[in-house]
């Protein structure tokens, strides 16, 4: 590692203006601080004890991640041996898992980055860390039979349209990874929605239809209450994750100790955690309410779903801790936050059961809220300014 | 932005030949840097609605040249007649008899195309460069220049229009003016969803106006 070191040292003077490789400094710049701590420090008077940096920040999400990418990766080769009806050892689920999910994270970091690296390179600007995060977060939020193109193409399209157009990193109005998701979404909706391709492949899990047991369904938890029928999995596999979903979405267990994670170190802010689970609950209670009140002819069983269902299935759990939370697409007040985090957590239930076309409500609450993020903020702000004028008086 | 960003109220000198460096410039003016799509940013409405395919596309161009370049004469020749406080509703009619007329020609002749474009042709009386064109160039212009004027923003239109087309059908269904390209070239190809929807005209055209602006170096006045 010194040597290494003694390398970059020695090779720094030719990327500094005026060097050889001047118009390669940004590229140099992100390869030296990310192996090892950036030589710039504070200087005046400052008072800050412990310069967390976006570098740091943008890490601790992803050990965040850890969990569910772990448990996403055993889930898809767990899903894969129950399809084919064999008994599959922790390693063998690990090792199938990988050899489907590592090719889709290695090729979003690759496309995602190298268009970073381009931009910076052009623009002459430093590249920044955010991307390590959105390139962990778009294959974790797509089903394990996404083609790899697609993958690449979509987070082209994110870094593209939702990141440099505006600016980069920290200017996005919308959060990239769920941009790339809802660009395959529209694009792509065989391969997003519904139970299997038209080759027979399963959407949800690494299989083809031919070759599983008899018996096995394809259709996950949402899809199933959308053709209004009970769902196959408990609430207690659901909690642990023992279902067919996107890769790293379905353990809600996992994603708990990520937001733990989050939560602890400061990250990921626990007031929108909260209200987006606070705002599934309720939503659900007000379903039950409206439900009850139908003639029985009317009532559905979606309607009537326990709504601690509703914050265990899907993509509630991840993209509440994941998505929702990202700091530059939220509300920025502390009292934005919950009113923001609330209204995620009822739209996505009102998606989900009342428009049948888009079988996931997390996804479009959240970008919604995304673009109301603003105005939250301005409403927040304006009624504070009135209620201290008051005091004024 | 509004019509007033077009404003080109300069009189002409008498004689001029139809070639002059002037007349050629009112023809390519709006092919690039005042284009009225892309710089001025009007007639999005019809580029978002009409693109999805090539041949629509084409024929709503051809439409729209048409109707802004004869819209344009008649006015220019009515210019002195018009009491400026109901030329708008003068140039609306103007207008719609031109509308009408391709209209039924359409109707006439491309009958599906026509039924593709639907409102939109009719639409074309609403269309911003249309108005535009009469209230910032022929309302004080010469008939010929006027002319050349109307077909110029005519023809900046269809070409932003056939673009972004191009690259709607290509990528949504795999075909330029219906001919099934990947398919003839033995490439498995799978549609893009959202350049069948007016969101993916919206992208198109944003990114078209990021390259024009990049390549002539353009930046947004203060």
């Amino acid at each position: 590692m010194n040597k290494l070191k003694e390398v970059l040292q020695r090779l720094r003077p030719e990327f500094n203006k005026g060097g050889k490789y001047e118009k390669f400094r940004s590229t140099f710049d992100a390869l030296d601080t990310f192996l090892f701590v950036p030589g710039h420090t504070t200087h005046g008077g400052t008072h800050i004890k412990d310069g967390i940096d976006l570098k740091r920040t943008m890490f601790m999400v992803v050990i965040s991640m850890i969990p569910a990418l772990l448990f996403g990766i055993w889930n898809v080769g767990y899903q894969h041996f129950r399809a084919l009806g064999i008994e599959s050892t922790l390693l063998e689920n690990m090792i199938e898992g990988s050899i489907v999910v590592l090719p889709i994270v290695a090729v979003s970091y690759m496309v995602g980055l190298g268009i970073e690296f381009a931009f910076a390179q052009i623009r002459g600007h430093q590249v920044n860390e955010g991307f390590l995060v959105t390139g962990m977060l778009i294959p974790l939020c797509l089903p394990p039979s996404i083609p790899l193109w697609m993958v690449g193409v979509a987070t082209a399209f994110t870094v593209v349209v939702c990141k440099e157009v505006f600016g980069g990193t920290g200017m996005n109005l919308l959060n990239p990874a769920l941009t790339a998701r809802v660009f395959l979404f529209f694009a792509y909706p065989a391969y997003m929605a519904g139970e299997y391709l038209s080759n027979g492949d399963f959407l949800w899990v690494s299989a083809n239809r031919s070759e599983a047991i008899e018996g096995f369904s394809g259709a996950t938890s949402l899809s199933l209450y959308g053709e209004k029928k009970a769902p196959v999995a408990s609430l207690w596999e659901m909690f642990v994750g023992l279902e067919q979903g996107s890769i790293g979405e379905t353990s809600v267990l996992a994603i708990l100790i990520g937001a733990l994670i989050l939560i602890i170190t400061g990250i990921g802010s626990w007031r929108i955690i909260v209200s987006v689970f606070v705002g599934g609950f309720v939503m659900g209670l007000i379903l039950n309410a409206i439900n009850a009140g139908l003639p029985i002819k009317e009532q559905s069983i979606y309607m009537a779903a326990n709504p601690l269902s509703h914050l265990l299935m899907g993509g509630f759990a991840f993209g509440a801790v994941y998505m929702a939370t990202d700091p530059v697409s939220a509300a920025q007040t502390n009292l934005g936050k919950i009113y923001y985090g609330f209204l995620i957590g009822v739209f996505t239930v009102m998606l989900r059961v009342w428009n049948p076309a888009y079988p996931e409500g997390m996804m479009l609450a959240i970008l919604f809220m995304n673009v109301l993020a603003p105005l939250v903020d301005y409403f927040v702000i304006e009624s504070n300014k009135k209620r201290r004028l008051a005091r004024v008086k | 932005m509004s019509t007033s960003t077009a404003t080109q109220t300069e009189v002409k000198p008498k004689s001029e030949s139809l070639f002059s460096k002037k007349n050629r410039k009112l023809l390519t003016d709006p092919l690039d840097g005042n284009n009225p799509i892309t710089v001025q940013v009007l007639g999005i409405c019809s580029a978002l609605a009409v693109t999805v395919q090539m041949e629509p596309a084409f024929w709503m161009s051809v439409a729209l040249t048409f109707v802004t370049a004869f819209s344009n004469l008649i006015i220019s020749l009515l210019r002195n007649t018009i009491p400026s406080r109901i030329r708008i509703i003068v140039q609306l009619s103007i207008v719609s008899l031109f509308v009408i007329l391709v209209d039924q020609i359409l109707k006439a002749y491309v009958y599906d195309i026509s039924k593709t474009l639907s409102v939109f042709v009719g639409l074309i009386i609403t269309n911003c460069i249309v108005m535009g064109r009469l209230e910032a160039y022929a309302m004080a212009n010469k008939p010929l220049p006027s002319f050349i004027d109307g077909l110029g923003n005519g023809l900046g239109y269809g070409l932003i229009l056939m673009i972004v087309a191009f690259f709607r059908e290509l990528l949504g269904s795999g075909s330029v003016f219906g001919f099934k390209v990947f398919e003839a070239a033995g490439i498995p190809f799978i549609g893009n969803g959202v350049m069948m929807i007016p969101a993916g005209a919206c992208i198109v055209v944003g990114l078209l106006i990021w390259a024009q602006r990049a390549r002539n170096g353009y930046t947004e006045a203060e």
